[in-house]
């Protein structure tokens, strides 16, 4: 055997057991699970227990056995966070601009355009890989619902659910108060009378509606959002595209404001000033301080619902709800009488995940019928997949019937995010006494000029 | 030059003296000095001319302007000190005026006036409530921020907080301290936190005034003001003036009134520091313009900084 030729051999020799000894391990290499990480504003025991409960002792075991027992394991890592929305977002964009974070991420639809547009988030099927528009999920979300995390025309993730927003109140203490039940109000000279009677009545706080900086995205979708449509008019025109800054309908909603917080003190302005006022708010509500509180459902649902600190004993009978009302019936949006407004959250995979594949297939798998209709029996709310009714609660379910009708969604704009702080901001100043409303109608047409460009943003008369 | 200070010897200030003696070459130094110098480029110099640069760009983490950030020469720095805008709760001018109170309230009043009393109390004095109060003192400097904020919380809240429980005990009522009072809180909070440093230091320069200027004074018959008055404030003049410097670069630049008010109630605590967080960290992280406030507060940093220097040096000198 020349020298070039036993080479060769040795080389072949090498090259073939270096072949066998890979094959002989991937199948070892598999039993290895893959890690995928998964994370929301959800804590066992606290904050949004539910949907905590629901992954970890149903969704992730079921799927982890699945997975084990089709040979390609995966472990899911659930990590809890505890603080606020804003603060989860904060991180999100940190994560994702240094290319790290969770494998998916629990999103707030909102927040998409400004992450998309910073080049910080990827179409799923473009994470993914085109496989996923083939799951049999889409067929059973509907357009509406899928654009909560969809950004101009992609889909970024499977939304999770939508909601309504309407006002909570204290039957015992309307009963207190002499207000007869069930109650329904068709203006908010009614409402504010309401309130009024309460006050006379000895309640401390007759009608809790949002404002100020600290409460953030709640301020506007649940309080400012909930009387500007009331008042006639969105914050967004959809037709020709531009920002209304400068409206009477504005002035209204703003001087609705300065009559529950400044002139006749019917709200507490200390709880949407104070850097925890929204628990704050929670809480008065659960011990029968609060008269009235315009939130969204989720409040039923989650904060006020059994189990949670913040749950109010025989919610079903002490606690009513009614539609916000316009400022006179057929002065609301689209000439409605009464009216809402709709958000949604969900899952998105993240770019930067090493485990694309995994991921989704846990996605999918959270979001499938079987794994709703779970959720659903633990939390009954709104879903976002036809085939999944509300699970026996009638409140919930006669929510969603009467108020999906009027309402109405935020524009999903880039731009959105930084002019709904300055809402923020503009209520704050009425409900301190800094500005008067009309100062501060001034103050934030200036400023959404200047972020929205002045093309892009009209007045009204 | 004062009196009890030691004369040195001349040969000792003479700079040639020691050059003699020096082991290595000046160029070994340099050696030395590098890998400091490489720190500080690196962790220095070269993130303030990248804060610098940055400042002229409308630069965002969010948003389109995100991945093209564009040039916008002097924008942010016009925003800032908007004329029309500046003095608005929540904007660079209103940030820099409650700065301003809270420093004077909280460094110079409340730490070093505190400082000096306790100092001044147990001067030449030993003793279980020395240490009691000295171990106190520096305590509340020492426990990290996070705890101290914590539990200031859980003194100053209205409905749950331990001063109020006391107050309505004694049927004072609840006042809304974070509220009602949230810059008071803070400057409370702040001279209270920070008095060991100021207490420590004055105490230490008052040991070094001999026991003989106290005697006679007291031999003549001078009062406790006059004693502080011809003795002490002169002698510790320039103590003062470092220390007082030195706490109001650093109150200057506080964040911890940030986890007991978070700058509010509607941002009637946001400190220049908490401004530039919210500007540059929060919402849509607006890099640019938090950059802009950076430079301004590293100028005037510096400008105290260097006034810090030129008092130092002009002591050496007299």
């Amino acid at each position: 055997m020349s020298r070039s030729k036993f080479l060769t051999l040795m080389l072949v020799t090498s090259l073939v057991m270096a072949l066998v000894g890979a094959l002989s391990a991937s199948p070892a290499q598999a039993q290895e699970p893959v890690k995928v990480t998964i994370t929301a504003r959800a804590v066992v025991g606290g904050v949004n227990n539910n949907l905590a409960v629901w992954l970890t002792t149903f969704a992730i075991p079921t799927f982890e056995e699945m997975m084990a027992a089709q040979g390609t394991p995966v472990d899911v890592e659930f990590v809890e966070f505890g603080g606020g929305d804003e603060q989860l977002k904060e991180q999100y964009a940190l994560d994702l601009s240094v290319g790290s974070g969770y494998d998916i991420m629990a999103f707030d639809g909102f927040w998409v355009p400004e992450f998309v547009g910073a080049g910080l988030l990827k179409p799923l099927a473009e994470v993914v890989g085109p496989e996923v528009n083939d799951w049999e999920g889409w067929g059973h979300i509907s357009e509406g619902i899928q654009a909560i995390l969809s950004y101009q025309g992609q889909r970024y993730g499977i939304p999770s659910g939508t909601d309504v927003r309407q006002i909570f109140y204290r039957k015992d203490l309307f009963e207190q108060a002499g207000i007869a039940l069930p109650w329904q109000p068709t203006s908010w000279a009614e409402l504010l009378d309401t309130a009024r009677t309460l006050k006379e009545a000895g309640i401390e706080i007759p009608l809790q509606i949002n404002a100020g900086t600290a409460m953030g995205e709640a301020t506007t979708m649940q309080g400012y959002f909930m009387v500007l449509l009331g008042a006639g008019h969105h914050l967004y025109d959809f037709d020709d595209g531009k920002w209304i800054v400068k409206s009477p309908g504005i002035l209204d909603t703003l001087n609705f404001y300065k009559t529950v917080y400044v002139d006749e003190g019917l709200g507490d302005a200390r709880m949407q000033l104070l850097q925890d006022g929204r628990n704050r708010s929670f809480v008065a509500f659960r011990d029968g301080q609060v008269g009235m509180l315009v939130e969204g459902d989720w409040f039923w649902r989650s904060v006020i619902a059994p189990g949670s600190e913040t749950a109010v004993e025989n919610r079903n009978e002490v606690v009513g709800w009614a539609m916000m009302p316009a400022k006179e019936p057929g002065a609301g949006y689209r000439g409605q009488d009464f009216v809402t407004i709709s958000g949604g959250t969900g899952w998105l995979i993240n770019p930067n995940t090493p485990h694309p594949k995994e991921a989704w297939a846990f996605l999918s798998y959270m979001s499938s019928r079987d794994q709703v209709r779970a959720f659903e029996l633990i939390q009954p709310r709104i879903s976002f997949r036809d085939d999944v009714e509300v699970a026996g609660d009638a409140v919930m379910t006669a929510m969603a019937n009467a108020l999906l009708q009027y309402s109405t969604v935020r524009p999903m704009l880039p731009e959105y995010p930084l002019i709904s702080t300055e809402i923020q901001l503009m209520t704050e100043r009425v409900v301190s006494g800094e500005m008067s409303p009309e100062d501060a109608m001034d103050a934030f047409a200036e400023a959404v000029t200047e972020i929205a460009g002045a093309d892009n943003v009209k007045t009204l008369e | 030059m004062g009196p009890g200070r030691v004369a040195w010897p001349p040969s000792l200030l003479e700079r040639n003296v020691e050059r003699k003696h020096a082991i290595f070459p000046a160029r070994v130094g340099i050696i030395f000095l590098t890998p400091t110098i490489l720190f500080v480029v690196v962790f220095l110099l070269y993130p303030f001319v990248r804060v610098f640069l940055l400042s002229f760009t409308n630069q965002t983490l969010l948003g389109t302007t995100a991945p093209n950030p564009e040039f916008v020469g002097l924008a942010n720095y016009q925003r800032l000190f908007d004329p029309d805008r500046w003095m608005r709760l929540g904007e660079f001018g209103s940030a820099l005026e409650i700065t301003v109170q809270f420093v004077v309230g909280s460094a110079l009043i409340g730490q070093a006036g505190l400082g000096m009393l306790i100092a001044w109390a147990f001067y030449r004095k030993r003793g279980v409530l020395r240490e009691a109060v000295f171990t106190l003192v520096i305590l509340a400097w020492i426990i990290p921020e996070t705890v101290v904020a914590f539990t200031w919380v859980a003194f100053l809240d209205w409905e749950f907080g331990t001063l109020n429980s006391v107050l309505d005990t004694i049927g004072l009522g609840r006042p809304d301290w974070l509220f009602d009072r949230p810059l008071h809180s803070i400057i409370l909070f702040n001279s209270w936190r920070g008095t060991a440093f100021s207490m420590l230091l004055f105490s230490g320069a008052l040991e070094t005034i001999p026991p003989s200027y106290v005697e006679t004074a007291e031999v003549v018959g001078a009062n406790a003001w006059q004693k502080f008055r011809d003795i002490f404030f002169p002698l510790l003049r320039g103590h003062i003036l470092t220390d007082l410097i030195l706490i109001t670069l650093w109150t200057f630049n506080v964040f911890t009134p940030f986890l007991l008010t978070g700058g509010g109630p509607a941002k009637r605590t946001e400190l220049v520091s908490i401004y530039t967080y919210r500007t540059a960290f929060m919402g849509r992280h607006e890099f640019g313009k938090g950059s802009a406030i950076a430079v301004v507060m590293m100028l005037i940093n510096l400008t105290l900084a260097l006034i810090y220097l030129a008092s130092i040096r002009r002591r050496r000198v007299t």
